[in-house]
C-alpha cells in the first residue's frame, strides 16, 4: 500500500442542487502517469479543484502518502507536494520567468537574495528535468509551449512531488505536445507522480500508465492502459457505444460560394492577425482551417461575418462583395446566406441569461415570422424553439430554461440548429466541438456533413487537427495569420503539425 | 459547475431574499437608534405608523413612492441595456422645464386633462434630450456614461439657477421659482381612490400621476420582455459581443435607452410640479434621481419589483419624517443613516445571504428527492 501516492476516499461536492463529485475513490500509485478522462461536466476539474484546495469536499478525505491529510487551500496543497498546472496559465504576463517561479515563494522580505536563491534552484531544475527557459525572459514574449514550461517549473519550484496537468495540451502544436509528454516521463523517472485531465483519448493511450473514467460525477471505471482501448474508454466516458470515425461520402464541388481575396486584418493594437489570405470556398466542400489556437483563424472567421474591420482585401459572398473592410452587417450578411457559428458561443454565440428560445432567434429576430409590429411574436418564437429541441434532441427540451442551465454540448446544438436550419448557403463554423461531450459531437459532425451533401459551403475552424482531418475535403493550414499550405485530408498529421508550427510553411513560402 | 449559483425558486428569489436583507438593515438601524439612547421599537412603530397609520400619511407615501416609481424605472431601463444612468437627477431637474412650459401656456385657459398630456410630453422631452447627450458621446466618442452622467447633473443643476432665476421667474419676485400655475396646471388628487378603501387623503399630495407612473411600469415591461428593441437591448446589456454578432447596433440602441430612462426619469417632475406644488420650484427633484438607483436594484430592474421598492422607500421618507418629528434626539441625518443601510444591505449586500440560502434549498432539496426514491421503492 505504501506506493499510493495520493488515495481519495468518497469525496462527494455539491454545487447547490448541482452534484459535481458523487463519492469519488481513486487510487493513484506514485510514480506513474494516471490518467482522468471524462466529458465535460463530468466533474474532473471540480474534483482536482478540491484536491489544490479551490474547493472543499463536502464530505471525504484525501490521503497523501497514506496520510490524511486538510487541504483547506491551495497553499496547504502546496505544502503536501501538490502542484497544479492550470489549463489557463496563471502567469504574471509582464514578469519575467523567473519572477513568474518565485511569486508567492519569496522566502524573504528582501527581494534580491530570494532571487539569487531562485536562480540556482531554477538552474538545478533546468538540468534534472530538461526543462530549458532563459530566466529572465518576459513571459509575454515566450511562446504557448514555453510559457506552459514554466508552469511546470513554478510547481516543481514548490518541491511538488505530485503534478496536476489540467488539459495541458489544448493551446499546443502537435510538436510542442510531443515534447510535453516527454518532459512528463523524464518526470516520472525520476520518482514525480503525474496527474493528467484530458479529454483526448489518444493521448490518453499515448502517455499514461492507468487510466480513471468519470461520467456525470462519478468514477465509472479505473483501467491499466495497456489493457485497454480508446473505444472501450470512448464507451466508459458516454455511457453507452459511440462512433468515433466519421463516415462521409465523396464531396461534389460546385460553384465559388465565398471567395477571400487578399484578405487583411489587425487587432486592436495594430498587429497583424491575416495577412493577405486568398481562398475560395465551394458548394458541397467542407473546408478546414488548422492552426494553432492564435494564429489568425478567429480573426478571419469574425472579418467574414462582418463582426470585425478587415484593413484590406475582399470578400464576395454569392459572387456579390460583402464590406468588410468598411461597415459589414452581420444582420444583412444572414439575410443574404451566410450563417456563423462563432467560436465563443458563451460571449458571443448565446447570451446565457437568456431563456432557450430567446437564443434560438438570436440575429434572426428581424425575421417577421417573430415579430407582431414592433412587439415580439412568443407563441412564434416558442413554437419554432420546440421544432428544433425536437430535431436536434436538445436536452432538457425546455425551451424556457436558461440557456446557462444546459451542457456545452447541447448549448452548442442550440446554436447549430439556429444557423443551420435556415438552409444557408455558406456555413462558417469556429471550434465546433470545443467543451463539447463526445456523444453531442458524434452528432454535431454529422450534421456538418448532411450539410455539405445538401450542397452548402462549410468553413470550419478548429484547433482538433483530428476534427479538422476527419471532416474536411482540403484542409488549409494558417500560421502567423498566413495560409501556409493546403493539404488533402489524408495528409499525415506530421506533415500538417509542421506546417502548423510554420516549419514546412516558412520553406513552401520561399518557393 | 462553472455556476456555483444554482437557480432558486421565484419566491425565493424575488421575495425571500429582499425580505431578509431588509430585516437586517432593519436590524442595524435599529442598533443604531440604540446607540442614540431611544427605543427602537418606539422607532419602528413611528415609521410604520408614519406611513401608513392614517390615510394623509398614507397619501403621503404614495405620493414619494410615485417619484421613485419614475426614477427607479428610467434607472432600470438602462440597466436592462448594461448601461448605468446615474444623471436621473438631472434628467428629472431638467423635465421640470417641460412641465412648466407646459403648464406656463395653458394653465389659465384649458382644464388639467388638456394640459396634463402636453405635460407628459414636455417632461418625457425634456428628459430624454437631458439624456440624449450621454448616451451619443458614450456611443460615438466612448465617454463613459457613467461619468457623463453624473456631470450633466450639476450642468442641469446651474442651468435650472439660471432659468428659474432669470428666466422663468416672474418679474417682481424674490423666489426663484415660477408664477403659482391656475386651475389648469394642477393635477388632481386621488382622494376617491383612498376613499374606497374609507381613508381620508387630508393634506397629501397623492395626485393622478400615480397612476401615471404604473401605466409607464407597465409599458416597460411590455417594452423590456415584448418587444424586439427591449430584446436587443438585453442582449446588448447581457453581452455586447453576442449584440454585434446578431447584427445589433450598439450606437443606436445606447443613445435609445438613454432617451427612453431620460424620459422617464424626466416625467418624475409631473408629480411634484404639477401634483404638489404647482410652480416649479429650485432643486425641487430632491435626490429622487439617486434614490432611484437603489428603487431599482432592490426591484431588480423589474417593474413587479421597482413598484413595492419604490413603497418601501416612500415609506422611509414619509415615515421617517415622522419619526424625527415625533422622537427629536432621532435628528434628520439618523433618518438619512437608516435609507444608507437600506440601500447597503438591499443593494450593494444584495449577494450577502445567497450562498447560504441556496445552500439550505439545496440540502432540502436533496432530501426531497431521497424521500421521493424510498417512497417510490
Amino acid at each position: 500500500m505504501d506506493n499510493i501516492a495520493i488515495e481519495l476516499r468518497g469525496i462527494d461536492k455539491s454545487f447547490g442542487p448541482v452534484h459535481a463529485n458523487k463519492n469519488i475513490n481513486l487510487k493513484v500509485r506514485k510514480g506513474t502517469i494516471h490518467g482522468i478522462i471524462g466529458e465535460n461536466g463530468a466533474g474532473k476539474s471540480t474534483l482536482m479543484s478540491i484536491l489544490y484546495g479551490f474547493y472543499q469536499a463536502d464530505s471525504g478525505e484525501i490521503l497523501v502518502d497514506g496520510k490524511p491529510v486538510a487541504i483547506r487551500d491551495p497553499n496547504a496543497a502546496i505544502a503536501a507536494g501538490i502542484g497544479m498546472v492550470h489549463q489557463h496559465f496563471m502567469l504574471v504576463e509582464n514578469f519575467t520567468v523567473l519572477e513568474n517561479v518565485m511569486l508567492g515563494a519569496e522566502d524573504s522580505q528582501i527581494l534580491n537574495k530570494g532571487i539569487a536563491k531562485a536562480r540556482v534552484e531554477l538552474k538545478r531544475l533546468e538540468r534534472e528535468y530538461a526543462l530549458e527557459v532563459n530566466p529572465d525572459a518576459l513571459i509575454e514574449e515566450l511562446p504557448v509551449g514555453l510559457q506552459q514550461r514554466v508552469e511546470i517549473l513554478k510547481a516543481l519550484y514548490r518541491r511538488a512531488d505530485i503534478l496536476i496537468l489540467d488539459e495541458p495540451t489544448g493551446v499546443l502544436t502537435p510538436a510542442e505536445a510531443d515534447h510535453l509528454f516527454r518532459v512528463l516521463e523524464q518526470l516520472k523517472s525520476q520518482g514525480k507522480t503525474i496527474i493528467l485531465i484530458t479529454h483526448k483519448l489518444r493521448e490518453i493511450m499515448a502517455i499514461t500508465d492507468e487510466v480513471s473514467v468519470m461520467r456525470r460525477g462519478e468514477m465509472v471505471a479505473t483501467r491499466t492502459t495497456a489493457e485497454t482501448s480508446v473505444e472501450e474508454l470512448a464507451e466508459l466516458m458516454v455511457g453507452r457505444r459511440v462512433l468515433l470515425r466519421v463516415e462521409k461520402g465523396e464531396a461534389k464541388p460546385g460553384e465559388v460560394k465565398l471567395a477571400v481575396e487578399g484578405l487583411t486584418v489587425k487587432d486592436g493594437r495594430g498587429v497583424t492577425m491575416v495577412d493577405n489570405v486568398s481562398f475560395n470556398l465551394r458548394a458541397g466542400e467542407i473546408v478546414g482551417i488548422a492552426g494553432v489556437a492564435g494564429n489568425g483563424q478567429s480573426e478571419l472567421l469574425e472579418a467574414i461575418a462582418g463582426i470585425r474591420r478587415a484593413v484590406s482585401g475582399s470578400v464576395h459572398l454569392n459572387g456579390k462583395p460583402i464590406d468588410v473592410t468598411g461597415h459589414a452587417d452581420p444582420a444583412e450578411l444572414r439575410d443574404r446566406g451566410l450563417a456563423h457559428v462563432p467560436e465563443d458561443r458563451h460571449h458571443v454565440g448565446l447570451v446565457l441569461k437568456f431563456e432557450e428560445c430567446e437564443n434560438a432567434i438570436l440575429g434572426y429576430h428581424h425575421d417577421k415570422r417573430y415579430l407582431n409590429g414592433v412587439f415580439l411574436n412568443i407563441d412564434a418564437i416558442r413554437e419554432d424553439a420546440e421544432k428544433r429541441i425536437a430535431e436536434y434532441d436538445i436536452r432538457p427540451p425546455n425551451p424556457r430554461l436558461k440557456t446557462a442551465n444546459f451542457s456545452g454540448g447541447n448549448q452548442q446544438k442550440i446554436v447549430l440548429a439556429r444557423e443551420m436550419e435556415r438552409g444557408p448557403d455558406v456555413l462558417i463554423i469556429g471550434q465546433p466541438t470545443r467543451g463539447v461531450d463526445v456523444g453531442a459531437i458524434e452528432f454535431i459532425h454529422k450534421r456538418i456533413i448532411e450539410m455539405r451533401d445538401q450542397g452548402k459551403a462549410v468553413l470550419l475552424v478548429s484547433v482538433e487537427l483530428d476534427e479538422i482531418r476527419a471532416l474536411s475535403d482540403r484542409i488549409l493550414v494558417m500560421f502567423a495569420g498566413r495560409v501556409v499550405g493546403e493539404r488533402d485530408p489524408d495528409a499525415t498529421e506530421g506533415e500538417l503539425g509542421l506546417l502548423m508550427a510554420g516549419v514546412e510553411g516558412r520553406k513552401e513560402a520561399a518557393e | 459547475m462553472s455556476t456555483p449559483y444554482a437557480k432558486l425558486p421565484g419566491w425565493v428569489e424575488y421575495g425571500l431574499i429582499p425580505l431578509i436583507n431588509l430585516a437586517v438593515a432593519f436590524l442595524v438601524a435599529g442598533l443604531v437608534v440604540l446607540l442614540v439612547g431611544e427605543n427602537p421599537l418606539e422607532a419602528a412603530y413611528h415609521l410604520i405608523n408614519g406611513a401608513f397609520g392614517r390615510g394623509e400619511y398614507l397619501g403621503f407615501t404614495l405620493y414619494y413612492a410615485t417619484t421613485f416609481i419614475f426614477t427607479g424605472l428610467a434607472v432600470a431601463v438602462a440597466f436592462h441595456a448594461g448601461l448605468f444612468n446615474i444623471g436621473g437627477e438631472g434628467q428629472a431637474y431638467v423635465g421640470g422645464i417641460g412641465v412648466a412650459l407646459a403648464c406656463l401656456w395653458l394653465d389659465q385657459t384649458m382644464p388639467w386633462y388638456v394640459v396634463f398630456p402636453l405635460a407628459i410630453l414636455g417632461s418625457a422631452f425634456f428628459g430624454a434630450a437631458w439624456a440624449f447627450l450621454p448616451g451619443w458621446l458614450q456611443a460615438k466618442r466612448g465617454s463613459h456614461i457613467v461619468i457623463t452622467t453624473i456631470m450633466f447633473n450639476f450642468i442641469a443643476s446651474s442651468l435650472m439657477v439660471y432659468l428659474l432665476t432669470r428666466v422663468l421667474k416672474p418679474l417682481g419676485s424674490m423666489a426663484p421659482q415660477t408664477r403659482t400655475f391656475a386651475e389648469g396646471g394642477q393635477l388632481p388628487k386621488l382622494d376617491w381612490l383612498l376613499a374606497i378603501f374609507g381613508l381620508d387623503v387630508g393634506t397629501a399630495p397623492f395626485n393622478v400621476s400615480f397612476l401615471l407612473a404604473l401605466v409607464a411600469a407597465l409599458c416597460v415591461w411590455l417594452l423590456i420582455w415584448r418587444t424586439k428593441l427591449g430584446y436587443e437591448m438585453r442582449t446588448m446589456g447581457h453581452s455586447p459581443s453576442a449584440a454585434r454578432y446578431a447584427g445589433m447596433s450598439e450606437s443606436r440602441i445606447t443613445v435609445i435607452t438613454m432617451m427612453i430612462s431620460g424620459g422617464l426619469a424626466g416625467m418624475m417632475a409631473l408629480n411634484p410640479i404639477m401634483g404638489e406644488q404647482a410652480r416649479m420650484q429650485l432643486d425641487f427633484v430632491q435626490g429622487a434621481g439617486f434614490v432611484g438607483i437603489a428603487v431599482a436594484l432592490m426591484g431588480r430592474s423589474h417593474p413587479a419589483g421597482i413598484i413595492p421598492a419604490a413603497v418601501l422607500f416612500g415609506m422611509l421618507y414619509q415615515g421617517g419624517a415622522e419619526i424625527s418629528f415625533e422622537m427629536p434626539s432621532i435628528s434628520r441625518d439618523m433618518i438619512v443613516i437608516i435609507q444608507g443601510l437600506v440601500i447597503l444591505f438591499a443593494g450593494a449586500l444584495e449577494n450577502m445571504f445567497r450562498p447560504a440560502i441556496t445552500r439550505l434549498f439545496a440540502m432540502q432539496s436533496r432530501r426531497a428527492a431521497v424521500v421521493a426514491q424510498t417512497k417510490g421503492a
